[in-house]
């Protein structure tokens, strides 16, 4: 029962944005505002990782290529295609569930309890459309781009780790990089990036938005919204990879 | 003019406003007062369009609130003011760009023209100088100004406060009813305060609305609200050992006037 009146009330939040702005400039601005908070402000923690999950997975691929029937050029092309598949566009959204995710939760939740929600309503601006689609729409535009910069990272630091350990040489792991390369990887890696960037800043805003009580329940709020937006992006990452790759 | 009629609201099963009728005038300070949990800030949501009454209905110039399409509530919500207990200025921008916000929101003013109107606001406010600062920078009577200047940019025909000496003292409270006041009478405006102050009800108290447990128990002006005979009345505002005594020297003096005229 809790869960469908939260259904429900999270269409109707969704549904509320799709109004005319009050005025398209400052509309324009609060976007790219929310452009550079998810997409600059996460962009170090997403490089971090991507570069040590690249390495990690040369690293135990060739651990566990241990035939001289394999040749080594293989280890690229796994890296390369469990990049692309799965640990870029789940990895990454599941982290920036959290940090960009968390950010526009306790925004919104601190708007919420602090009354600057209420201040912009008074004003005769339709909160749901000048504050969470922004957000929603930079999402889809700047978690696209970092899931691609976490898989060009990802590859390079799969290189530099190969090289740096003598299990691949840079040529061999370049030659494997362009082996057997499908395109359709690619659009496997944009629709789930694409798909769980809507979810995790509308779950977000949703949990944020539609806080009540103070300060603590500005933190459960963030951290809710974290954890319904990790489970929704794995169930979504079964979905679509058994609607994209299901042969 | 704003008319309130026959207003009920409830939260669920439990019901904080019962049959509540007023009216608010122009260019009048009207008070709603009463003690913490009368029901002073639900009705003043439910005027502004914040909470949707569970029954009756509210007139802005005569015109129901509960008929308005969501076009016609945002244009009227354009010209409402509202400073909110606790400021509800934007942390992340600075006094001038909280009180231009209406302005970048509502008007395609070039920038220089902006900051003049905001300057003078400001300046109205006597908050000449801050422009840059945080609100986490400033004090709460500073963000209680800062409030009312955002509130007042757009000249809004109605202005609500919520609560305005809440947190500040006697000096600084008298500064923020005095302001109010004055830019009620100048713009012509019809402001609606709540407030358990004392000092603004005998300062600024116009109309006054005394709220009780979700009724309305009483309603003049602060001339007859000293010289009431309601007790709920008479409980809340002569609450303090002071006022007691302050409220049978009034009463010495309305005798001994009659005395004399007799």
């Amino acid at each position: 029962m809790k869960l469908l009146s939260h259904i429900g009330l999270y269409i109707n939040t969704m549904k509320g944005m799709f109004t005319r702005p009050e005025n398209g400039r400052m509309y324009w601005k609060e976007f790219m505002h929310q452009c550079s908070e998810i997409g600059i402000g996460s962009m170090p923690i997403v490089l971090i990782i991507s570069v040590f999950l690249g390495a990690v997975m040369t690293v135990q691929t060739a651990y566990q290529l241990v035939s001289n029937l394999i040749p080594l050029s293989t280890i690229a092309v796994v890296v390369r295609d469990s990049m692309l598949l799965e640990l870029s566009p789940t990895i990454i959204c599941i982290v920036l569930s959290g940090v960009a995710g968390g950010k526009i939760a306790s925004e919104l939740g601190n708007m919420r309890i602090s009354e600057q929600i209420d201040a912009l309503e008074i004003m005769g601006i339709n909160t749901k459309a000048y504050l969470i689609a922004p957000k929603i729409v930079a999402s889809m535009i700047m978690v696209p781009a970092l899931v691609i910069l976490s898989v060009v990272v990802a590859l390079w630091g799969g290189r530099m780790a190969g090289a740096a350990t003598g299990i691949i040489d840079p040529e061999t792991y370049d030659r494997g990089l362009a082996e057997g390369f499908k395109s359709l990887n690619v659009i496997v890696t944009l629709s789930k990036a694409f798909t769980f960037s809507i979810l995790l800043s509308s779950i977000s805003a949703y949990f944020g938005y539609n806080v009540k009580g103070g300060a603590l329940e500005i933190g459960r709020s963030s951290t809710l919204a974290v954890v319904v937006s990790c489970i929704t992006i794995l169930l979504f990452d079964y979905i679509l990879t058994f609607l994209l790759l299901n042969p | 003019m704003i008319e309130v009629k026959n207003l009920k609201k409830s939260f669920g099963e439990v019901t904080v406003l019962f049959d509540i009728s007023a009216n608010f005038f122009p260019g009048k300070c009207n008070l709603i007062i009463g003690s913490s949990g009368s029901g002073k800030t639900v009705l003043q949501k439910c005027i502004v369009g914040l909470f949707k009454p569970t029954s009756g209905d509210i007139l802005y110039q005569g015109k129901s609130i509960l008929g308005m399409d969501t076009q016609e509530r945002k244009l009227l919500r354009q010209e409402i003011g509202m400073l909110f207990q606790g400021s509800a200025l934007f942390d992340s921008m600075t006094v001038q760009q909280n009180v231009m916000f209406p302005l970048d929101m509502f008007t395609n003013d070039s920038f220089a023209k902006k900051l003049k109107h905001v300057n003078e606001v400001l300046e109205r406010v006597n908050l000449t100088g801050s422009n840059k600062k945080y609100p986490s920078e400033i004090s709460g009577g500073m963000k209680k100004r800062v409030g009312i200047a955002r509130a007042v940019v757009l000249n809004p025909k109605y202005l609500f406060c919520d609560e305005p000496n809440s947190g500040l003292d006697p000096t600084t409270s008298l500064l923020i009813d005095k302001l109010i006041q004055d830019l009620t009478r100048e713009f012509n405006t019809t402001t609606i305060i709540n407030t358990h102050d004392m000092n603004s009800v005998m300062e600024i108290g116009d109309n006054i609305l005394y709220m009780y447990k979700g009724y309305k128990q009483w309603e003049g002006n602060k001339k007859e609200i000293i010289y009431s005979d309601d007790e709920r009345l008479n409980e809340f505002i002569f609450a303090s050992e002071f006022l007691q005594d302050a409220k049978q020297m009034r009463m010495l003096e309305a005798k001994q006037k009659r005395k004399e005229s007799h």
